[in-house]
């Protein structure tokens, strides 16, 4: 991924990025690598709240080895261009799991990009993301699950839901799966929608400010995707995180 | 004495299709109507376009409401100028909990009206009095709004709502709608608590006189074709129970 060619739209995983400001920043920096040793738990988590006019690119190399887990956690809201990405390798028996919030408004582009390959049998993963969108913003994940030949028993699920605030904003959602053994489970899902007018108006006849009740809709939306960070303060940090975002969104 | 609630040759269209046709009504304070009316007569969209549902265009008339022009509020500033509107259908919302939506509610509404926001303890107080007179376990309180109620669970927790929010004038769409005998009682008691006051008045619209036995409206009116097309006591309504709307309207 990180080769000392500029990327272009031809490649897949650069499909829905800010090309001109991938340029302003390019060649970027080697992508930080983690390890989790067979049979440890470890928990990661990234707050990406990059300053409007940056550019901000993240790369992670993760191995997980037999019998490993490894938990993150993304809040992926600031710069022009914020970028994640995520390469997991699971071993015999390893769990990765994936909870990441994208809060963009403005012409922000945000993307998160994933390819956990299974690479042993009884693997499982578990990726949640869901992203709000306001303006002119483009929110994107690209979530790719390879199964290897012998990586019998995997067990992968993947759910992406969107909302959208403005009609002029985008999301793209981009589920792949590339499997080669047989006895597999993957799952997946992904849904792009609005707020519920129903909901508006029914928080409005009660009296709730308009703005008071998209937030706490929107607060809804994303809940859960941080419920599985095991640092109760980090937890906060990334909720509180979010909730400002979001406020400056409605 | 202003009336309270002044309707006044009320039209409305949704989606280019006129429903309501002329409608003229008067709530004083201390008042409780009923409108009854056959399946398509407009009661709903009564209901939905005094509390600003978006699609429920006025086309003519007009609506005051303790004087104001009801149709210059935006819908939650209706509310925050003491008008509730019972919902036929609550509306779920999962992921945010009936103690979060009712304090919210109730923080803008009295925020708008220039009055400090209830602290959490004094909100919870209020809430578990409500909530009692209602017959609503408190832990269903603490739930997703509505998600999971069953149809009388949702008409109560309208009612324990209401009970919280304390408006002037209360429009109830089809409150008993999906109640059982008991939840009946129960919700027309809750009604005639929170109600039934000399500074307050209630617009009951119901397709039924089981209610009005819990409920004694004080003025009843028949609902037909986008009009209020007949006006009267407690009696119309047991007339109409007996006889039926086509008998009762050709008269």
């Amino acid at each position: 991924m990180n080769s000392l060619a500029l990327p272009t739209r031809r490649d897949e995983a650069w499909r829905y990025s800010d090309l001109d400001a991938v340029k302003s920043v390019w060649p970027i920096a080697p992508a930080t690598q983690i390890a989790v040793a067979p049979g440890e738990t470890a928990y990661h988590h990234l707050l990406q709240d990059a300053a409007d006019t940056d550019v901000a690119i993240h790369d992670y190399v993760i191995t997980v080895a037999d019998g490993a887990s490894c938990h993150f956690h993304i809040l992926n809201s600031g710069g022009r261009l914020g970028r994640v990405t995520l390469d997991v390798t699971l071993g015999d028996g390893a769990h990765f799991e994936l909870g990441g919030a994208i809060i963009g408004g403005g012409s922000q582009t945000l993307e998160i990009v994933t390819t956990v390959t299974h690479a042993k049998p009884n693997a499982t993963s578990v990726q949640t993301i869901r992203s709000i969108l306001g303006q002119t913003a483009t929110g994107s994940y690209l979530g790719k699950i390879a199964v290897a030949r012998d990586a019998q028993k995997t067990d992968a699920a993947q759910s992406v839901k969107a909302m959208l605030l403005d009609r002029t904003a985008t999301a793209n959602a981009k589920p792949e799966l590339e499997i080669y053994a047989d006895d597999v489970k993957c799952a997946h899902g992904a849904t792009v929608g609005e707020l519920d007018k129903a909901a508006l108006f029914y928080m409005a006849s009660r009296g709730m400010e308009p703005a008071v009740a998209q937030t706490l809709l929107l607060r809804s939306f994303i809940a859960g995707v941080f419920d599985t960070v095991a640092d109760e303060s980090v937890r906060e940090t990334l909720e509180t995180a979010a909730l400002a975002r979001l406020e400056k969104l409605a | 004495m202003n009336p309270m609630l002044k309707i006044t040759n009320l039209t409305n269209a949704i989606d280019g299709k006129a429903i309501l046709k002329g409608l003229t009504l008067s709530i004083n304070a201390g008042e409780i109507h009923a409108i009854m009316g056959p399946n398509g007569a407009g009661k709903s969209t009564l209901a939905y376009t005094l509390g600003g549902r978006p699609g429920y265009e006025v086309t003519g008339g007009a609506a005051t409401f303790d004087g104001q022009d009801l149709f210059e509020l935006d819908p939650h500033e209706r509310a925050a100028a003491g008008l509730f509107l019972g919902f036929q259908y609550p509306v779920e919302i999962p992921g945010v909990s009936n103690l979060q939506f009712l304090r919210e509610s109730l923080n803008s509404q009295r925020k708008a009206r220039g009055e400090a926001a209830l602290s959490g303890g004094e909100f919870i107080k209020i809430a578990k009095e409500k909530a009692g007179l209602l017959g609503l376990d408190m832990d269903m309180l603490k739930r997703p709004v509505n998600v999971g109620f069953s149809g009388g669970e949702k008409k109560r927790n309208e009612m324990v709502q209401m009970g919280i929010l304390d408006p002037k004038l209360a429009i109830l769409d089809e409150t008993d709608s999906g109640l059982d005998i008991d939840a009946l009682k129960t919700v027309g008691a809750g009604i005639n608590a929170i109600m039934r006051k000399p500074d307050k008045a209630v617009l009951l619209i119901t397709h039924y006189q089981r209610l009005l036995d819990y409920v004694q409206p004080d003025f009843v009116h028949v609902l037909a074709g986008g009009r209020i097309v007949k006006s009267g006591g407690p009696e119309l309504a047991l007339e109409l129970e007996r006889e039926g709307y086509a008998e009762v309207l050709a008269a």
